[in-house]
């Protein structure tokens, strides 16, 4: 029997990750330096992992309710209120997922198929395209560009959108350029959307980590809060990423949807992941404010050391990333990756993993250590200046 | 300028540059923000964590509850600055509560502190009582937790 045979077509040809594809091109990464995996250094604060384990001493252990603990939900509800100064009601506009990962399919799921069009921009998070496949949809990519910082604009967004155009996926902060959008960036593109038949599937699970001024969600504008589904998670802002913890706010009837397909196939979210959520959003603003500080002072670093090295960065205004240009050394992405870790032990991801208009860039995370961070620096200085041969420009630079 | 004080207190004394990519500033107003906190004594030194166990070198540390009679007009600052003044005295508190100063004192031995609280501490004049309590074993000082941290165990995964 062919088991192969037997694969539905759209699973079988799902492309594989292209950061899985890098490693396992290069082989064993145990003894080199990295600035390559996506989540945070920290540990989950020890209030919330204590709350964990408070709430299994108390046997809680069984299924919450499909939506999650109402209890969690209202403290989700508070917390955008806080944060982004947007009501949703818990009993209706609120779903708790296993992780935002769970909460992006789910909604994908729930608002696209066969025929639909689901806008993604690139380079971002490598789930979007292949979450769209799963659901039957197809992606359409809008390549990002520097010269814009990195974010959507009015301009790119209109050549993309078409009558089949159905879910924008927002993925601000961005993995892997580090890229916000502000108000007024939102302000710009906000019309096209109402005009549109757009739903947008807004991924803010960076948005405690920006460093010149609070996230803004796009479901803050006006008129924009019924068709934005806000996807949200503990795993950066509270280090939770083992729990997987997440959630997902938007109008009522989108949220019943996902609710539906979450009792199916999930049923709930760990109940002890859920007591340790409840804790994180009610008592921990001071360990998100020194996390985030922590994060801001390794950005600063990196961002130095990347200039020294003579690579071409932008500032990214949020999550853990620097997106730095390697096309001036001549070399593709992959080759700058692939050579960086053989001759010098540095892991770090090539920016055409997130999507065709990463090509030339590379991604280096900052969820490290000072003193990691300096050694893969140094290292990477080493390299560069090889490339160069001293002081002369690169060689092969285009 | 906190975040300076921040950085100071979690990495010591760094070289000007690296204070000044840190803290996201030029260097001579770094250095001009360092210079006034050592003048107003706001930074008042730059030490390291040391975990004397694991040198092998004896150190005891004890903690010692002391009973004051105040003294007129200058309260306890008087006795508590006789005390602090002795190089031994590691920190010196004045304490609410059933007791008033609390002297952490650092010896070579359990009988050199003994000595100490003996022959100095209990002779001064306004001292009414002391009672010494030994440190068995230090979990955690200044912040700083030690035991050995949890290794870097993060896969790779797609994110």
């Amino acid at each position: 029997m062919n088991v192969r045979e037997a694969l539905q077509p759209r699973v079988r040809d799902l492309p594989a990750s292209g950061i899985r594809k890098f490693f396992d091109m290069a082989g064993e990464t145990r003894d080199a330096i990295s600035l390559s995996i996506g989540e945070p250094d920290f540990v989950t604060p020890w209030r919330i992992r204590e709350a964990g384990i408070y709430s299994l001493e108390q046997g809680r252990t069984h299924y919450s309710p499909n939506a999650g603990l109402l209890r969690l939900r209202e403290a989700v509800a508070g917390y955008l209120r806080r944060r982004l100064g947007l009501s949703y009601d818990p009993e209706t506009q609120i779903i708790i997922t296993v992780g935002g990962s769970e909460a992006i399919d789910l909604g994908l799921r729930a608002l696209a198929g066969p025929g639909d069009e689901v806008i993604v921009p690139e380079p971002s998070f490598v789930a979007y395209k292949p979450c769209a496949i799963l659901a039957g949809a197809t992606p359409v990519p809008v390549p990002l560009e520097e010269r814009d910082r990195f974010k959507l604009t009015p301009e790119k967004l209109a050549k993309a959108l078409t009558p089949r155009s159905k879910v924008l996926v927002f993925p601000f902060p961005n993995n892997p350029t580090g890229a916000v959008m502000a108000r007024e960036d939102l302000e710009g593109i906000a019309p096209l959307i109402r005009d549109s038949r757009l739903i947008v599937l807004a991924d803010e699970i960076y948005s405690e980590l920006t460093y010149s001024g609070p996230h803004v969600s796009l479901a803050s504008l006006p008129g924009l809060k019924d068709r934005t589904l806000v996807i949200n998670g503990f795993s950066k802002t509270y280090a939770m990423t083992g729990w997987r913890l997440g959630y997902a706010a938007g109008h009522p009837d989108l949220v019943a949807a996902m609710r539906r397909i979450h009792q199916y196939g999930i049923m709930c979210s760990p109940t002890v992941s859920q007591h340790a959520g409840i804790e994180a959003l009610d008592n921990c603003d001071a360990e998100v404010e020194d996390m985030r500080g922590e994060y801001n002072r390794r950005r600063r670093v990196m961002l130095a050391g990347f200039r020294r090295a003579g690579l071409e960065c932008f500032e990214p205004g949020g999550a853990f990333y620097v997106f730095p240009g390697v096309g001036s050394t001549g070399l593709s992405s992959l080759e700058f990756c692939e050579r960086l870790l053989r001759e010098e032990r540095v892991a770090v991801i090539p920016g055409s993993a997130f999507g065709e208009p990463g090509e030339g860039y590379i991604r280096a995370c900052y969820a490290y250590s000072i003193d990691n961070i300096r050694e893969a620096l140094a290292r990477i200085g080493r390299f560069a200046a090889r490339l160069r041969g001293r002081d002369g420009p690169f060689p092969g630079g285009r | 300028m906190d975040e300076l004080l921040d950085i100071l207190e979690k990495y010591g004394r760094l070289p000007l540059a690296e204070l000044a990519v840190l803290a996201g500033g030029d260097e001579r107003e770094i250095a001009r923000a360092l210079a006034g906190y050592e003048a107003d004594g706001i930074v008042t030194g730059y030490t390291a964590l040391i975990n004397w166990e694991k040198t092998g070198t004896e150190r005891v540390t004890a903690l010692i509850e002391v009973k004051v009679t105040p003294q007129r007009d200058r309260g306890f600052d008087r006795v508590a600055e006789r005390v602090y003044r002795y190089p031994e005295v590691k920190a010196c508190y004045l304490m609410s509560g059933g007791f008033d100063l609390t002297v952490v004192i650092e010896g070579k031995s359990m009988k050199e502190v003994a000595l100490f609280v003996a022959e100095k501490l209990a002779t001064i004049d306004a001292v009414t009582s002391t009672a010494t309590h030994f440190v068995l074993k230090k979990y955690k000082a200044n912040g700083v937790v030690f035991s050995r941290e949890a290794e870097d165990d993060r896969e790779q995964g797609l994110v």
